[in-house]
């Protein structure tokens, strides 16, 4: 029987060869990600329904990157991290980053791909929609809420129903101005939020595959926002090697097959496309940049798991070099690693935080800040009628923090252009 | 599982995301602690925008100042709800305001497993379009094993989808109701 990607991978973790679209099945996890936002509430229910004394199935498959509510005053944020310290110490969790160490990581979806969690052939169940993210490494990824991942903190199990696939293809040569967010802000634009809803979205092609890995789960990390249970893109040799240089467990190798049937298929020639914005207030409300540029805005946010990544703010960087912004831009490195990378990363012989911080933006500690608003203090939240250019993934009403603000989705490439003139600006201004 | 479920209607539009059910702000309270999780209910669709609340009119709260649970019970609202975040505060905030059953022309995935896994609201699919032909307020009465609704203030009745395969899961009361009924919670 013909499969696809997706298929193969439930199939193996429900230890089946084939697998029917449809079918609810039970699988085997490989890892159980959780926050401080998810994790408390999670936990609680683990210990309500497997007893006070309950032991996790597998110490070594549990992994806990608090990343939401850091850095902020709220008492209520910090006893989420209180709570998630003691259930480390107690199940004894090896993969436990805690707030205010030197293991803290940042953004979770980020943190796992860089500590080598994500390993191709094995599924991924998270306490957070951005899961999908870690598709992008020819894995199953994908989002849960509290009882099911306390059901798979006893049991090591879930029950999911196997999804059809939809394929999106890129071909051609990926040109500078064009980035994976535009390419998959094109696709929520026509399919909308809920054009993948329960299904998987699978991306090939030869534009895909020139992309590097942090370019990838862009791409995949937005699968969510079309309703899509998980992205995925088939490991090929550029993931092995990010995967194996951080990693030496071992990983099995899915494709597709030729003949395998799907729900829908879509077919792009990047050179037919151009830089896009998702307006407010949906991540499916597309519009060319040209079409809306010269829109006022008050604020351009460059981070989050979607647009906070090493490759996003060399693309920023290139745009921002020698320039100055005119509105208050908020660099937000999703992780530790990445506010690393910005002192050591040189574009010009210049570092991408010496540029940053000489164009007039401000550059935050690494954590999700403001991409969901958080707490009142968090850096970088909307206010009033702020009207944001964003690198992040979502902009319902109020994602950023207040009701009354406007979010328009973006590359970073565009957010450092439109920070620049204050207004939404076509990256090929700049480049 | 109640046989009928009746209350009065609050009728939503589309796309409503978890932040509009329960803004991001507000997901720091316990969900366990009695005193903290009333608060949950008070900010249960708190994000709506409020001319979009309370269709066809709009500008009715679902929850009136300074209560913590809502007049409304059943929820009316169309395609794609609960889209967004993986947040169980959504659904859960739903049933601390005391949400009985949400009928929707669809449901965004995370969302509707949480709602059966959690035992929360009954996630109801319906071909129809209810939130054009319902107003909030109207009184309805919902026919689980018939699967049906009725209008009790129009008199008008409509069909709603079988659970199908969650079924069981929901009249169990959810996942972990379920598990131990059939035996499978027993760990590796």
């Amino acid at each position: 029987m013909a499969q696809t990607i997706t298929q193969k991978i439930l199939a193996k973790a429900a230890n089946r060869k084939f697998v029917d679209v449809g079918e609810s099945v039970w699988l085997n996890v490989d890892i159980l990600l959780t926050h401080d936002v998810c994790g408390p509430p999670t936990i609680d229910i683990f210990r309500e329904e497997f007893g006070s004394d309950a032991k996790v199935w597998d110490t070594d498959k549990v992994v806990v990157l608090p990343d939401h509510y850091i850095f902020t005053a709220n008492e209520h944020a910090h006893r989420n991290i209180d709570l998630l310290r003691q259930f480390a110490k107690e199940q004894g969790l090896k993969h436990y980053y805690d707030v205010g160490t030197d293991r803290y990581k940042g953004v979770c979806h980020v943190a796992l791909a860089e500590e080598g969690f994500n390993l191709p052939g094995t599924v991924l169940f998270g306490t957070d929609s951005h899961t999908c993210t870690s598709g992008a490494f020819g894995m199953f990824g994908t989002g849960i809420g509290n009882t099911d991942a306390a059901f798979i903190l006893g049991t090591g199990k879930l029950w999911e129903k196997v999804p059809e696939s939809i394929k999106f293809t890129f071909d051609g040569e990926m040109p500078a101005w064009l980035t994976a967010k535009d390419l998959i802000l094109q696709i929520l634009g026509d399919i909308t939020t809920d054009g993948a809803t329960y299904r998987a979205m699978e991306f090939d092609g030869e534009a895909i595959f020139s992309l590097p890995m942090e370019e990838r789960m862009t791409l995949t990390n937005m699968a969510i926002e079309g309703g899509g249970m998980n992205g995925i893109i088939a490991a090929d040799k550029i993931a092995e090697e990010y995967v194996k240089a951080r990693s030496n467990k071992p990983y099995e190798l899915f494709q597709s097959d030729l003949d395998a049937q799907y729900h829908s298929k879509y077919h792009y020639n990047v050179r037919d496309l151009e830089p896009v914005v998702a307006q407010p207030h949906s991540p499916d409300n597309r519009a060319t940049v040209r079409s809306v540029a010269g829109t006022k805005i008050t604020k351009s946010y460059i981070g989050s798991c979607t647009g906070g990544k090493l490759t996003d703010f060399v693309m920023a960087a290139k745009i921002l070099k020698g320039q100055k912004v005119s509105v208050t831009t908020n660099i937000v490195p999703a992780t530790v690693l990445v506010a690393r990378s910005l002192e050591t990363e040189q574009y010009e012989g210049v570092s991408l935080k010496q540029i940053f911080e000489d164009a007039g933006c401000s550059v935050a500690l690494p954590s999700c800040a403001a991409c969901l608003g958080g707490p009142a203090d968090t850096v970088g939240r909307s206010v009033d009628n702020d009207v944001v250019v964003s690198t992040t993934n979502r902009n319902f009403p109020g994602r950023m923090g207040s009701k009354h603000a406007g979010v328009y989705l973006a590359s970073p490439l565009t957010a450092a252009a439109s920070a620049i003139t204050g207004k939404l600006t076509d990256p090929r201004d700049f480049l | 599982m109640e046989k009928i479920i009746q209350g009065k209607a609050y009728v939503l539009g589309k796309n409503i995301d978890t932040d509009q059910i329960i803004p991001a702000e507000h997901l720091v309270y316990s969900l366990s602690d009695p005193e903290e999780v009333v608060l949950y209910g008070t900010y249960a669709l708190s994000g709506v925008p409020p001319e979009q609340g309370g269709l066809p009119e709009g500008n009715i709260p679902f929850i009136a100042d300074g209560e913590v649970r809502s007049a409304f019970t059943i929820i009316i609202a169309g395609p794609n709800f609960g889209c967004g975040s993986s947040r169980e505060h959504a659904p859960f905030a739903l049933k601390v305001a005391g949400v009985k059953a949400i009928i929707a022309e669809s449901y965004a995935r995370i969302f509707y497993r949480n709602c059966v896994d959690g035992g929360f609201a009954i996630p109801y699919e319906t071909a129809e379009q209810l939130n054009q032909v319902i107003k909030t307020g109207d009184e309805l009465k919902i026919d689980v094993e018939a699967n049906t609704i009725e209008n009790l203030t129009t008199k008008v009745t409509y069909k709603l989808n079988p659970l199908g395969s969650v079924f069981n899961i929901v009249e169990a009361g959810g996942i972990f109701a379920y598990a131990r009924q059939e035996n499978l919670m027993a760990q590796s």
